[in-house]
């Protein structure tokens, strides 16, 4: 009798301890990573980068399985992941890491990473914009929240709301920028070598070219942790530009060109 | 004491997250502006500039050196807590707008790394 009590009373310690559960899971699954990183790849591929990447195939398999946004913190065992992985978290970690950083890097990038974060804003939403235009859409709100959300998957609701979108429009907008932030997640360490992010200069460049504070965080723990805090703090500052200059500057352009 | 350290990175954390707030309220739009870059800012300030009044010891550190040190296992929960299928199952149009933009914003880096003075190792 008391046999069949174990799991349950155990599965209630779990979701009653959710962040401590995520732990212990995290934890393995980190371990788990490293391991595969030096047996498999003999460290080619960053142990964080592995990690990160289970991650992002588990929250694949959690989202089809529970049918919820949260991916795998969507099953109640695992609910504290999506605290640990919460922005609450993720920001304070990032704030850490800027920790014994360069000072001096950050000084001399001043200016050009204030122009990468606004290049990366007009460029991100000039693409989705293109491709939006190429899909069939015809009307300049469509389009510049599509493009919004090419630039970061806040940007493009707070654009598709301030301009009055369809909700499928602005879903897609959503949709658009998860793509890019799971993308540059998974891309940035296959791609960094050849574009030379291997310095804070670059590393801050960076962070104002992508945007995607979470793309970003995770891109470059995988990369090389050292460089986070300057593409973090570019990264920041991205959202924000987005969300003044989309729906202003940027829409009126659009409609411009397109009416 | 290790909470020193721990209260100083949390202060710093809302000081930034405020600032931003009231910023992005300052010029209109509905979002936080910066709030994590300035808190990244304050903490190097605290912590570099003001050393001879403010100076840190050790044990201090370690309560800000713990929570960088978790930094990757907090982005993998992140990673493992996205919304993925929404991404992956939206159709082409999402698809295509998010690799597009990757991509243009990858090329650009090399570009925009020659501007300014980072040519100190180009080696």
């Amino acid at each position: 009798m008391e046999g069949r009590m174990i799991p349950e009373s155990l599965a209630d310690v779990l979701t009653k301890n959710g962040l401590i559960t995520a732990f212990v899971f995290v934890g393995v699954l980190v371990w788990l990573s490293y391991l595969l990183s030096e047996r498999l790849t003999r460290g080619h591929i960053h142990g964080s980068a592995i990690a990160i990447t289970i991650g992002l195939v588990l929250a694949y398999v959690g989202g089809s399985v529970t049918g919820g946004n949260q991916g795998i913190a969507d099953f109640s065992l695992l609910a504290g992941v999506g605290i640990m992985g919460g922005a609450m978290f993720r920001d304070f970690a990032i704030v850490a890491t800027a920790f014994g950083a360069d000072v001096d890097a950050l000084k001399r990038a001043g200016f050009v990473g204030a122009m990468s974060i606004l290049i990366g804003v007009v460029l991100s939403f000039a693409v989705g914009a293109v491709v939006a235009i190429a899909f069939g859409y015809t009307d300049a709100i469509s389009i510049s929240t599509i493009g919004a959300g090419a630039a970061t998957y806040i940007v493009g609701p707070v654009t598709g709301t301030a301009l009055g979108a369809e909700s499928g429009v602005i879903a897609l907008s959503v949709a658009a920028g998860l793509t890019k932030s799971v993308l540059v997640m998974i891309g940035t360490p296959l791609i960094a070598p050849r574009i030379g992010l291997n310095n804070p200069h670059s590393a801050l460049i960076y962070g104002g070219l992508m945007g995607t504070t979470s793309g970003v965080a995770g891109g470059l723990a995988a990369t090389d942790p050292k460089l986070v805090p300057y593409g973090a703090m570019t990264a920041t500052f991205y959202t924000g530009v987005g969300c003044l200059l989309a729906p202003s500057v940027l829409y009126l352009i659009v409609r411009a060109i397109v009416e | 004491m290790v909470i020193y350290g721990v209260a100083l990175l949390s202060f710093c954390m809302l000081t930034g997250v405020f600032v931003g707030d009231l910023l992005g309220d300052l010029i209109g739009v509905q979002a936080n502006v910066g709030g994590v870059g300035i808190a990244m800012l304050l903490l190097i300030f605290l912590s570099n500039f003001s050393s001879h009044k403010l100076k840190l010891n050790p044990i201090t550190e370690t309560g800000i050196g713990f929570w960088s040190a978790m930094y990757i296992p907090i982005v993998v929960a992140m990673a493992a807590k996205q919304n993925v299928i929404a991404a992956v199952s939206s159709g082409w149009l999402a698809i295509v707008a998010g690799v597009a933009a990757v991509a243009a914003s990858f090329a650009m880096i090399p570009v925009l790394a020659r501007f300014g003075d980072g040519g100190q190792d180009d080696s």
